[in-house]
């Protein structure tokens, strides 16, 4: 009766195979490699650096005023300066820009790529029927999965980091954005077909802007997307405030990690609710 | 009611619209007499248009009138190629829409034609001026002239001082004027409209159907316009067609319409139109008995009077011209005296011309002493009485209410 409990066929993958395969892909492509990491590796340093140069306090006036510009409330604003204010306070601001320059870089990657590619598919059925298993597949993917290849291809260090962030957060820049398209109201893309535009022009002047909640609401996305993989990329060497955690957690240091976690929940919040904010004003705007 | 040129400026051929994936079959289906439910169940094919043949003078006024999924949304979108249809051919003048290159249904769509839309098909991005402004700028006619030609548009349907505000501060009507501006903007020969004021309340849309109607005597421009309101359709159109299952049921003016319903089903279409408003004087009047001449002695107009059975005669001269109206007392005062009626007969009397419709009548109706009468050219063609103008309110059918006016005598 033991058959009733065994599969008939059996394969075993040559994992293997896949593996050299892998590696000597990334051998025979690495004038390649090399060229988008030292592309990725200068952007970081430029965005690092302009970072650096700000003096703390401009960031957090810059905070209070988005919050009370977007809340109309000047308590709101006095929260989220606070709660920037005590990052630096404990120590961690230092640990913080490399971060923040890590999720800007993958947010620009991402919509630098993510945005007309969401143009791409909203304009035709059979892309779309193409790209959604793919944006699906990159979503449930179990994320440490994506460092391998990310290791293997650029080393360790903050380059492979950017590189697995924008593979997982790519893909609601690409959703909202074909999705926004698609949702613009069939009338207005009639209206602006039957005064003769051509697709271009239908797609730039009307649809594109009908459609920009959506798409904000879709960076919105990507930047918490980007935010919660801090903490995996530190597994990869990416230092910040994630390997703080990384470090706090292998040494069971309790108190240290509950200080590097909050902040890291501070810089979450007060990203998701400055872009958020943005957002729901311009619908408001609109509506 | 408006000068129309007997120029055919769009025309239909045999059009047909159909979807799914059996055309074939559901075109062999149809050609057979088959109804759009036996070719929806048999061929899995909906048919939105059947061979459609209908032409829209230049300058016309042309509604098209029909319940929802008669096809009339789908037909209109066929005059401007957002449809394009399954078989036969629409033509701009000379030219087959469909044998178009892309390059000519842009220019085409940019110059020719505009449409306006339901739910009035405005950019929220843009405020005012620059949804207006849009067919323009697509067309890249350069900033200045597109905010003069805007600002004179919007003038003209009748919104000033708007031109900055954004769109959700405007009502309804106004946005709908917004829209008729865009598409007055592009200077177009045709102008579609699709239901454009179905989604109206009541008020704003009888100013809006004025306005129309001012703006198209003012520019005479060829309107092809939506609706699936009877009055609408009766007060608007210089022609109308029914549709029905994506079928042209009948095309005619208002008045043949209701006068010569095709079918029952345009019969009781029209039923729920209010007939007052489509009918005209023509129809209802009757012929006047008593007619005295100018150089008539009174002892004429009384004898005239009393074998008829009246109290008034319509007083004419020798080629019918209408000159007045009188009474049988004044004829009786006058009796003995060796005058003519021409010196005592009433000079100002209400007169209405015989295409003036019943509406129009009515409150003249109530005050008047006596039968109206009906002129054309200054002629007496005829009298409308008090009580035949209600008869044909209240009967059921056009024939009943002009048979009943036939067998009335005037009062």
């Amino acid at each position: 009766m033991d058959w009733l409990y065994q599969f008939p066929f059996q394969y075993t993958v040559d994992t293997d195979a896949i593996d050299s395969g892998f590696r000597s892909f990334a051998v025979s492509a690495d004038v390649i490699l090399s060229a988008i990491r030292n592309g990725l590796n200068s952007l970081l340093t430029v965005i690092n650096d302009i970072l650096v140069f700000i003096p703390w306090w401009v960031f957090v006036l810059a905070v209070f005023f988005i919050g009370f510009k977007q809340s109309k409330k000047i308590t709101t604003g006095v929260v989220y300066a606070v709660m920037l204010y005590l990052i630096g306070m404990v120590g961690l601001w230092d640990l913080m820009i490399p971060t923040l320059a890590i999720i800007v870089a993958a947010v620009f990657i991402s919509i630098l790529f993510g945005f007309p590619i969401g143009v791409l598919v909203s304009t035709s059925d059979r892309a779309n029927n193409i790209v959604r298993p793919i944006l699906d597949t990159m979503q449930t993917m179990p994320i440490f999965v994506y460092l391998i290849p990310a290791v293997l291809l650029f080393g360790l260090g903050r380059v492979p980091g950017v590189m697995a962030t924008v593979i997982y957060s790519i893909v609601p820049v690409i959703r909202l954005t074909n999705l926004g398209i698609r949702q613009v109201n069939e009338e207005v893309v009639e209206a602006a077909k039957a005064f003769g535009s051509t697709k271009l022009q239908s797609m730039i002047k009307v649809q594109i802007p009908q459609a920009f909640p959506t798409i904000m609401a879709g960076v919105n996305q990507t930047l918490m997307m980007a935010m919660a993989m801090v903490v995996t990329t530190s597994m990869i060497g990416v230092a910040g405030l994630g390997l703080e955690v990384l470090i706090s957690v292998n040494r069971i240091e309790v108190g240290r990690g509950l200080v590097s976690g909050t902040a890291v929940v501070i810089i979450a919040i007060l990203l998701d609710r400055l872009s958020q904010g943005w957002v729901k004003q311009r619908e408001v705007e609109e509506d | 009611m408006s000068d129309i040129k007997e120029n055919i400026i769009m025309k239909t051929e045999n059009l047909a619209k159909l979807y799914g994936r059996n055309k074939s079959e559901a075109i062999e289906m149809l050609n057979n007499g088959a109804s759009k439910a036996e070719v929806l169940e048999k061929a899995g094919v909906t048919v939105a248009l059947w061979d459609i043949n209908l032409d829209v003078k230049e300058g016309e006024l042309f509604v098209i009138i029909g319940l929802s999924g008669s096809g009339k949304s789908t037909l209109v979108r066929c005059f401007n190629r957002l449809n394009t249809p399954t078989s036969g051919q629409v033509y701009y003048r000379d030219e087959k829409l469909r044998e178009l290159t892309k390059e000519q249904l842009i220019k085409f769509r940019r110059e020719k034609i505009a449409m306006v839309f339901q739910h009035f098909g405005l950019m929220s991005h843009r405020n005012v001026i620059e949804n207006v402004e849009y067919g323009l700028e697509i067309r890249g006619v350069d900033k200045e002239e597109r905010r003069k030609k805007s600002i004179e548009m919007l003038h003209m349907v009748g919104l000033e001082g708007v031109e900055d505000m954004p769109l959700t501060s405007l009502s309804g009507g106004m946005k709908q004027r917004v829209g008729l501006a865009r598409a007055l903007a592009n200077d177009p020969d045709v102008l579609l409209m699709d239901e454009p004021f179905s989604a109206l309340d009541p008020l704003v849309k009888r100013d809006m159907q004025f306005e129309l109607l001012k703006i198209h005597q003012k520019m005479k421009r060829t309107i092809i316009f939506i609706t699936h309101d009877i009055n609408e359709a009766f007060k608007l159109g210089d022609r109308v067609a029914i549709m029905r299952d994506g079928k042209l049921i009948q095309l005619d003016t208002p008045e043949n319409m209701m006068t010569n319903p095709a079918d029952d089903y345009v019969r009781n279409f029209i039923e729920g139109a209010d007939r007052s408003q489509v009918m005209s004087v023509r129809n209802v009047m009757i012929t006047p008995s008593t007619i005295v001449w100018l150089n008539d002695g009174p002892k004429r107009a009384i004898q005239e009077m009393r074998s008829n059975n009246v109290s008034s005669a319509y007083v004419c001269s020798q080629d019918m011209d209408f000159k007045g109206v009188i009474t049988l007392e004044g004829a009786l005062k006058l009796q003995d005296k060796n005058t003519k009626v021409a010196d005592h007969m009433i000079t100002d009397v209400t007169s209405v011309d015989a295409e003036a419709t019943i509406a129009d009548v009515m409150p003249l109706a109530a005050d008047t002493k006596f039968p109206i009468p009906v002129l054309e050219d200054g002629k007496l063609i005829g009298i409308v009485s008090k009580a035949s103008v209600i008869s044909t309110l209240a009967s059921d059918s056009i024939e009943e209410a002009l048979e009943d006016n036939q067998t009335q005598e005037s009062a």
